[in-house]
């Protein structure tokens, strides 16, 4: 069953780089009921699916300072555990364990890829743009990255602040 | 027996760690550390060789990759260092990124030399506008942590970029 609430038809926005302030600054808490918090979310769901290779994208990589992100996994090789395309407000992350590392990029840091430590086993909680329903979600591998890799932009964290050592930093290859 | 840096900088192309690796092979060199890495489209490396083939004689040999002139070869004797590793000083990862600018570097390293700490890796790129440093410092058991990444904070928020530091851990299996 889709996670997926009903959502207007988003517009494509432009991706923020880094270095900007937005991607810097600890984003604030929204009223997931508010009618420009569910045409946030399906403009970040329309942009994330409009650039290929794209797993998530959170709002402040469109330069909105607050906690919304999308995301979706779905026919990723390394994902295990899948809830499809999902937007979610407000995200708290409950538990976390089983770190492991791996290698991570992101649109906002388009020419560097990083080895980055999360926890493969992960518990989040949040709630549905849109209806304001709680939503609570288990998973593993490469969607518990993801979300951790989305929450860390809510947070004004990018990989680059997480990367796993000196050499922990790679030049993108082209591989699209 | 004597340990030679080979420094090797110039033009990259397929093949020059091979030449450069067969030629001090054929010299009965033994490779110690090296390291590699393309710097803005530049081939870099330096290798630590052991050998009892003279100085000049090594020269001579890896003479032959600078043929063409686009690669740059130097070598030099070093002291054999005693390598104790320290036991009294915890490994952290320097961790700064933001916007370009003259003086990121001097000014960060010089608040982590303040505290004592050593730079053991270091690196940084520049892709675009965006600066990224990342440090391995080993800081002594001693130092004020928290004073540092004060300090740290203040000299990010000067130079508007953004600074973590953080404890390198290593798994051992």
């Amino acid at each position: 069953m889709s996670l997926l609430p009903h959502l207007p038809a988003g517009v494509v926005r432009a991706v923020v780089r880094a270095p900007a302030r937005v991607l810097s600054t600890p984003a604030a808490e929204v009223d997931p009921l508010d009618p420009s918090i569910v045409a946030l979310a399906a403009d970040l769901l329309a942009t994330q699916r409009a650039s290929p290779g794209c797993v998530g994208l959170a709002a402040p990589q469109i330069g909105v300072s607050l906690r919304v992100f999308s995301l979706d996994v779905t026919g990723h090789p390394k994902a295990r555990t899948c809830h499809g395309a999902l937007v979610v407000a407000n995200p708290v992350v409950r538990s976390a364990s089983r770190s492991e590392r791996g290698r991570e990029g992101c649109m906002s840091v388009p020419d560097l890829t990083g080895d980055v430590k999360r926890a493969t086993r992960l518990v989040v909680s949040g709630v549905l743009p849109g209806s304001g329903e709680p939503l609570d979600i288990e998973t593993d591998a490469f969607e518990a990255r993801a979300f951790q890799h989305e929450i860390d932009h809510l947070d004004g964290l990018l990989f680059l602040d997480r990367v796993a050592g000196g050499h922990a930093l790679h030049p993108r290859k082209v591989y699209l | 027996m004597s340990l030679l840096a080979v420094t090797l900088i110039g033009h990259d192309r397929p093949g020059i760690i091979a030449d450069a690796t067969s030629a001090l092979a054929e010299l009965g060199g033994n490779l110690e550390d090296s390291t590699m890495t393309i710097l803005r489209g530049h081939f870099t490396m330096v290798l630590l060789v052991s050998t009892t083939a003279p100085l000049d004689e090594v020269e001579a040999e890896l003479a032959t990759l600078t043929g063409d002139g686009t690669l740059e070869v130097s070598v030099r004797e070093l002291p054999e260092e005693q390598e104790a590793a320290p036991t009294d000083v915890t490994p952290y990862l320097l961790s700064v990124h933001g916007a370009d600018r003259p003086g990121i570097v001097s000014e960060i390293t010089a608040v982590v030399a303040s505290a004592g700490g050593n730079v053991t890796d270091f690196s940084t790129r520049l892709t675009g506008d965006l600066y990224v440093l990342l440090a391995e410092v080993d800081l002594p058991n001693t130092a004020d942590i928290d004073s540092l990444r004060a300090r740290l904070v203040r000299s990010s928020e000067a130079l508007d970029v953004e600074a973590s530091l953080t404890v390198l851990d290593s798994d051992v299996m």
